[in-house]
């Protein structure tokens, strides 16, 4: 086992509590907002841990520019969905919790 | 490491069971149409498991993205969302239906048990060189049985004007809260649509991939753009390109196999050397037809002459 | 082998949906649970050929663009069958019929 084999499989592993902190945060916290939060956490730095530590594990350029690809997409793509779910919670009068 | 994937394969299933079952027996049509959305994606790694990426592409695309914006929206259209008590009738009638299911299913698997068992991959296999491409299962459904391809193609395009033909319906409703960002995203990612379709579409020649992905892909992407409250590309007016678009798919392999006939050869037979470049050029034509159908599909009416803004006379 | 006994389990959830459900909205997702079990059948005994078999690869591909036509088309009827008569005719009112 190489070096970047290692280094990528712990990457991995670190990604890993994000995604059950954030599953945990969609489940347990108490309004649409917060959720947004937990969730935001497990798509931008989970699988941006996750992908780095696949690119690294993978050892080919192309595949890694793939999974980065990947991330900036989902970043996109998280960022789009988390800005139109808030505007319509609160169009919809929702409260955040606590306030 | 076997038994991980034991593991693996239990939940994936157990899963897949729960979420049919929401999706079917629980009261709450939101909440089933959000379960039939995860059953698909659920579905496509399922795909993965049992060796068949191509369909598990497809199913990416079609099963989870397009079927689940169909049903979306569909369920925004209905006029009367609430279900009136229980999601079921009876609850007496079970103990009829699950034995007949169950029989149903084990006749079904035993004449799917019971056809010439080593299939036709060893035919398939050695017919590749011929076929002009790499992919066995382009290889297939391009070349081997493309009047199965044919049929279905339209199949499609008679979805999609059947659909046409009952008459138009409003657009679907916009986000509640319009930014201005959100069109300009649609409008930005979709060529990174395009481009991934194109990318699937030459690589189902030697690899998983090819048109149906490739056009399921851009199909959603166009739905996407839609939904984000930009126009899709090409789809200006109904007079303009789009019909023929729609069409191309089936008219191309038609022209084709009709065309080989004139030469002398069976239906469907291609040239021999020249199988390649065509199988590659009914791709491309099958893709986009796939494409512009799943945004008809969506559209789920005869589309607006004009979309807002911009006036175009009839 | 796992696969085929979940594929069965999907079919009779599928099939009873089908019968038993009252929207048509839910008949329609039962008929889509339907079709992924016979898919899912239909690869899992694929899978058991010593050269992978690409037919049934295929003609999956191919149902799964079917399954998705008829859902659509069942979808719009649904819808239409929905709304009532007078919405229809507003539409058809302000586009200048």
């Amino acid at each position: 086992m190489s070096l970047t084999d290692l280094l990528g499989g712990l990457l991995v592993l670190l990604g890993m509590p994000f995604f059950f902190l954030g599953t945990l945060g969609l489940l347990r916290f108490p309004d649409a907002y917060t959720r947004l939060h937990a969730l935001a956490k497990t798509d931008n730095v989970g699988l941006g841990l996750v992908c780095l530590g696949l690119a690294l594990y993978s050892g080919s350029w192309l595949t890694g520019l793939k999974l980065l690809l990947i991330w900036l997409l989902m970043l996109v793509a998280s960022a789009a969905g988390a800005g139109l779910i808030g505007r319509t919670a609160m169009a919809r009068g929702m409260k955040p919790w606590g306030l | 490491m076997g038994w991980l994937v034991l593991v693996f394969d239990g939940l994936l299933a157990a899963a897949l069971i729960w979420l049919a079952w929401q999706a079917t027996h629980t009261p709450g049509l939101f909440r089933s149409v959000i379960s039939f959305i995860i059953f698909g994606l659920l579905m496509a790694l399922a795909w993965v498991r049992l060796d068949a990426p191509d369909i598990a592409l497809a199913e990416a695309a079609i099963g989870a993205g397009a079927t689940g914006a169909l049903l979306l929206s569909a369920l925004g259209r209905l006029v009367a969302t609430h279900e009136e008590g229980a999601p079921w009738q009876e609850r007496r009638d079970l103990y009829f239906w699950i034995p007949a299911g169950g029989a149903l299913l084990g006749l079904l698997t035993l004449a799917a048990w019971m056809l010439p068992s080593p299939g036709l991959g060893e035919q398939v296999q050695d017919a590749l060189p011929e076929s002009g491409v790499q992919n066995p299962v382009t290889a297939v459904l391009l070349n081997f049985r493309a009047l199965d391809t044919l049929l279905e193609i339209g199949v499609l395009l008679l979805a999609a004007i059947a659909i046409w033909s009952l008459g138009r319906m409003p657009l679907p409703s916009a986000p509640a809260v319009r930014s201005p960002a959100l069109p300009a995203l649609g409008r930005l990612l979709f060529p990174m649509f395009v481009l991934v379709s194109a990318y699937l579409l030459w690589r189902g020649s030697h690899a998983p991939g090819g048109a149906f992905p490739a056009g399921a892909v851009m199909g959603a992407g166009g739905i996407l753009t839609i939904l984000a409250g930009a126009q899709p590309w090409l789809t200006g007016s109904v007079h303009g390109p789009w019909r023929m678009l729609l069409s191309l798919g089936f008219a191309a392999m038609l022209a084709l196999a009709l065309g080989v006939m004139a030469l002398g050869q069976p239906f469907f037979a291609y040239p021999p050397g020249l199988a390649g470049l065509i199988v590659l050029a009914l791709e491309l034509a099958a893709g986009l037809s796939i494409a512009m159908s799943l945004v008809a599909l969506y559209l789920a009416g005869q589309p607006p002459d004009h979309w807002e803004g911009e006036a175009r006379g009839e | 082998m796992i696969y085929l006994l979940l594929a069965g389990v999907l079919f009779v959830i599928g099939l009873h949906g089908l019968f038993v459900a009252r929207h048509l909205l839910r008949k329609i997702l039962s008929l889509n649970v339907l079709s992924a079990a016979v898919f899912l059948l239909l690869v899992a005994l694929a899978r058991e050929a010593d050269p992978l078999d690409a037919v049934p690869h295929a003609i999956v591909l191919t149902g799964i663009v079917v399954s998705v036509s008829a859902t659509a088309v069942a979808l719009v009827l649904l819808v239409r069958l929905s709304r009532p008569r007078e919405d229809q005719r507003k539409l058809m009112d302000e586009e200048g019929g």
